[in-house]
């Protein structure tokens, strides 16, 4: 149960008790409700199913009943979190109160479409020279490849694309602020997605505590 | 839903700040934690400039000290600033007073904005 779904709110400031100006972004999670628990013993695995935020809108007929057997109204997503389900029972709310002020998190989110776009800004890419006599050359990838051999482009060449809308985990993002009666957690930094976006807040995989 | 977003804004703001203006000179009391002790500096000088609203306000206050001119931006709704003064209220026609750093002694007077409330205030 490190697992709590949210939606990204926007981005502020704070202040810290030190005077210190911290940017933050103001998610609003929670609360989420236990839907199934996984075990090793029963399912080869340990997860936790919750369901999370409340909506007018009509749901499928599977959901609702499904939803419907373990006595909770509607709500808008399913997700699986693989974590310790020790203690989860059906039913049981998660709140932001997992988290406190202090501990590291992840925030998984998914990125802002950028639409189609060209090496430089999709790869970073140094672009060709803009002067000694170029020309068309600004933002062009450079040499894709060798010549006759291998006499073809390797799959998998950096090249042009589709850019963004794609799932992102910002790891190691401090918690600034818990606000159990709102059920706002302030995260320092940035967050993967638009602003309304659905996010994923876990306790920190590869940071445990805040020193 | 933004409506959060606010909450978290206003939360932090201060109540009871002076209206500050641009050619206004100010006392700003300044926190300064040094070691374990904690003092309140004052930083006097002429407002030349203030930003936004809200969390993110700021006046940038310009002063001489000595010869040299010394600017230093606060932002208003932080802790660390104890208290601000208007000590007197200047009339200018600019938003930035970005000139007065070229300017010394008399050409660097501002006029003092005349109102009846802070003639008898004064």
């Amino acid at each position: 149960m490190d697992h709590i779904l949210g939606r990204k709110i926007g981005m502020t400031q704070v202040f810290l008790e030190n005077g210190s100006v911290v940017p933050v972004t103001v998610i609003q999670a929670g609360p989420c409700f236990v839907t199934a628990v996984r075990t090793p013993a029963k399912d080869g695995y340990e997860a936790v199913q919750v369901a999370f935020e409340q909506t007018n809108k009509r749901i499928t007929k599977p959901k609702a009943g499904y939803l419907k057997k373990r006595n909770l109204s509607n709500l808008r997503f399913l997700r699986e979190f693989r974590s310790s389900a020790e203690g989860a029972e059906v039913g049981q709310a998660i709140t932001v109160e997992i988290f406190a002020k202090g501990d590291f998190v992840d925030v998984c989110g998914t990125t802002k479409g950028k639409g189609f776009q060209g090496g430089v800004k999709r790869h970073g890419f140094a672009g060709g020279p803009k002067t000694h006599g170029q020309s068309d050359r600004l933002r062009a990838p450079g040499s894709i490849g060798s010549g006759t051999t291998p006499g073809r482009v390797f799959k998998g060449t950096r090249m042009a694309g589709h850019m963004g809308h794609v799932r992102h985990t910002t790891l190691n993002l401090q918690v600034v602020g818990v606000d159990t009666e709102n059920n706002v957690l302030l995260v320092k930094g940035a967050v993967p997605g638009a602003d309304q976006g659905l996010v994923t807040v876990r306790k920190a995989i590869k940071k445990r505590l805040a020193k | 839903m933004s409506n959060v977003l606010e909450l978290v804004r206003t939360s932090q703001l201060k109540t009871g700040l002076p209206e500050i203006n641009p050619g206004d000179t100010v006392r700003v009391h300044v926190r300064i934690v040094e070691g374990s002790k904690e003092r309140v500096q004052v930083f006097e000088g002429t407002v030349i400039r203030t930003r936004k609203s809200g969390v993110d306000q700021s006046v940038t206050v310009r002063r001489l000290s000595g010869q040299i001119g010394v600017e230093r931006t606060f932002l208003v709704n932080s802790p660390r600033i104890d208290k601000f003064d208007v000590v007197r209220r200047g009339d200018v026609r600019r938003a930035a007073l970005y000139y007065l750093r070229k300017r010394t002694g008399k050409s660097a007077r501002i006029k003092e904005k005349r109102t009846p409330q802070l003639a008898s205030k004064a």
